[in-house]
């Protein structure tokens, strides 16, 4: 492997034949080229999307209140359907059901300040599960916890944008804000990957939200994590769920308006099984073209071992073993396949990089890459390819009579 | 040395068969200077090249060094090539990439030798023929007489028990194949067989032993008189 010798006659051989040489691993390095190419464009689609799940934890399903279409034992249909605190406590005993959560929001409307700042920002009334929902992130302090539900505490988190807003760089911590008129203290301060739109609120306590806002128990929206169930398993919660809710309030199961429930854990599956089938698709696409590739340094290889038939049969007349003779033209083949192909990687790479630094921020498309086991598997398939089209021709190479090579022609 | 006991050979050419040995029968002992003679196609030099091991035969038996040389793998052929035989052929057959040390060396390269090793013996042998200064010159900037010469020291690097050359000096201009005569002699004196192929009645003039093929049988085989005296006087001086 490490013989110098070896090296020189590659190395001289390829440097009589710079043209075909070169010919030949560029076909080789295209083929990778397209491969990194084609993957790290399926690898930013399928980015682009998960970045659009981000905003919220991937394993949720959302319950939301609607008006029931159809009649059922007695009720007309137009009916609102009100969700509870009771509808919450049902859920909360299901098998799966990992973090659950209710809320209620005040939109915009009331003006939040501080001193002499102020500022309009919604009002999220929920249960302290829900940050793990939505993905918030603790800047400062801590989000709502149990005790802020059980003793209805005056305490609220805010968002990043509401802090700036307000606080003009003041730690907001233990700091009153008024929030319609009432005060309520700062506990913590939060970030959230889904952006402004989840950023521009504060939470409070769902508890004290009922009791200032005059809502009882009711709640306009539930939604739960659900661990790792399957795709299958959460079809089955929503029926549960669904038949619950008809029972307690009196729809008929089959009427899809009295409640919607979103299946995040479908949709993401869903999209996630998609972007297996496109990343197969690719590798297809790019094996069959480093397989033209293959081709076409196995060709050059066979003409390679056609003009070297004499000196074979000089080498054998010397006393050359056929394996020796096979790790001539299989060494050259690979040494072309993995450097012009190294080379292809490289461009490939390079040129994902330079679009994901460059790309403007787009919907379903964000950070083409390929990962460092892409790029490994790549580097094994060249190495593979070398050797495969290497194959044949030294097999031809090897078994040359050396009285044929000789011979004068 | 070599034994040769009806040796046949034919080339199948589609439907053509070509019969070009039937039955050889040769005897050579260690130490000889032999030529064989005979007009192109009385199967000379295939009769070279199955001593050689570069190609088989059909019927007979071919020993070489008392071992019998029959349907034998490439990988055994291969030592045998490299450990017993050297050759030199009519168009020199030296690799033309590759430097005169280098083209030296080669069969030491096939014996596993280090290349430090190698090129320092190639030098020595390169010395003897009087090409040292031309150790890192390339085939084509050599003369024929020096290619010649080349290719000579190549054969001898390995140590062989054989040197088998084809029409070695068929290229060359007859001043020039007189020298390679002689150094052809000097390398017998040491002890090495020689098969030299040839259709000059002056080169066969200066071996041993002359075997005249003709139609792919041996016609005659004469011992060559001057030769012998020659050696007589060598021995007395």
């Amino acid at each position: 492997m490490f013989d110098l010798d070896k090296w020189q006659e590659i190395y001289s051989t390829i440097r009589k034949n710079k043209l075909r040489t070169f010919l030949t691993g560029f076909s080789v390095a295209w083929g990778i080229f397209m491969l990194i190419v084609l993957l790290g464009a399926g690898y930013g689609l399928e980015n682009g999307v998960r970045k659009e799940f981000e905003g919220d934890a991937e394993n949720t399903l959302w319950i939301n209140q609607g008006v029931t279409s159809m009649p059922y034992k007695g009720y007309k249909p137009g009916r609102s359907i009100r969700l509870t605190n009771d509808d919450h406590q049902g859920m909360k005993s299901m098998n799966d059901v990992e973090h659950i959560a209710s809320r209620f929001i005040i939109w915009e409307t009331n003006t939040i300040s501080y001193k002499n700042e102020y500022g309009s920002f919604d009002i999220f009334s929920a249960h302290p599960e829900y940050g793990i929902i939505e993905c918030a992130r603790m800047v400062k302090g801590r989000f709502l916890n149990d005790q802020d539900v059980t003793e209805r505490r005056k305490s609220t988190a805010i968002g990043k944008p509401v802090e700036e807003a307000l606080f003009k760089g003041q730690d907001p911590i233990g700091e009153y804000i008024q929030v319609g008129g009432i005060p309520f203290k700062v506990v913590g301060v939060f970030d959230d990957p889904g952006g402004d739109r989840d950023l521009s609120r504060i939470y409070i306590p769902v508890t004290t939200g009922q009791m200032i806002y005059n809502r009882g128990n009711y709640v306009t929206n539930i939604s739960m994590t659900v661990g790792n169930a399957t795709m299958e398993r959460s079809q089955e919660m929503v029926e549960e769920i669904r038949n619950e809710l008809a029972t307690r309030h009196h729809f008929d199961p089959a009427d899809q308006r009295a409640v919607f429930i979103w299946n995040n854990v479908e949709n993401y599956t869903r999209f996630m099984r998609l972007f297996a089938n496109i990343r197969l698709f690719i590798w297809v696409i790019g094996i069959g073209t480093i397989i033209a590739g293959i081709v076409g340094v196995s060709n050059i290889m066979m003409i390679v071992v056609k003009e070297r038939t004499k000196e074979i049969g000089i080498r054998k007349s010397l006393g050359a073993t056929p394996r020796s003779i096979i790790g001539l033209v299989l060494m050259e083949s690979i040494l072309i396949t993995s450097f012009a192909g190294y080379i292809g990687l490289v461009l490939g790479v390079g040129l994902l990089e330079l679009v994901s630094k460059n790309l403007p921020v787009i919907d379903y498309f964000a950070h083409p890459e390929v990962n460092i086991h892409i790029a490994l598997g790549a580097t094994f398939i060249l190495i593979l390819s070398g050797a495969v089209a290497g194959f044949v021709p030294a097999r031809n190479a090897s078994s040359v009579k050396p009285v044929v090579a000789l011979r004068d022609e | 040395m070599i034994s040769l006991k009806g040796i046949h050979k034919s080339y199948v050419n589609g439907k053509n068969r070509l019969h070009v040995l039937k039955g050889i029968d040769l005897e050579v002992e260690s130490g000889e200077f032999i030529s064989i003679m005979g007009s192109s196609g009385s199967g000379k030099s295939t009769l070279l090249n199955i001593v050689g091991i570069l190609d088989n035969y059909d019927e007979g038996e071919f020993r070489l060094g008392g071992e019998v040389i029959r349907n034998m793998s490439e990988r055994k052929a291969a030592w045998y090539r490299n450990h017993m035989i050297g050759f030199v052929f009519q168009s020199f057959n030296l690799i033309s990439y590759k430097n005169a040390m280098e083209n030296v060396a080669m069969p030491l390269y096939y014996q596993k030798v280090g290349r430090r090793k190698r090129n320092l013996r190639a030098m020595e042998y390169l010395d003897m023929m009087g090409l040292r200064e031309w150790a890192h010159h390339l085939p084509n900037e050599l003369s024929g007489g020096q290619k010649q010469r080349l290719a000579i020291a190549r054969s001898l690097i390995s140590n062989p028990k054989v040197i088998l050359a084809d029409e070695p000096t068929g290229a060359l201009d007859s001043k020039t194949s007189l020298e390679m005569m002689d150094l052809f002699k000097n390398i017998n004196n040491t002890g090495i067989t020689i098969l030299i192929v040839t259709h000059e009645r002056d080169i066969a003039a200066e071996t041993q032993r002359i075997i005249r093929l003709r139609d792919g049988v041996i016609d005659s085989i004469v011992k060559n008189g001057e030769r012998k005296k020659w050696l007589s006087e060598q021995v007395m001086a």
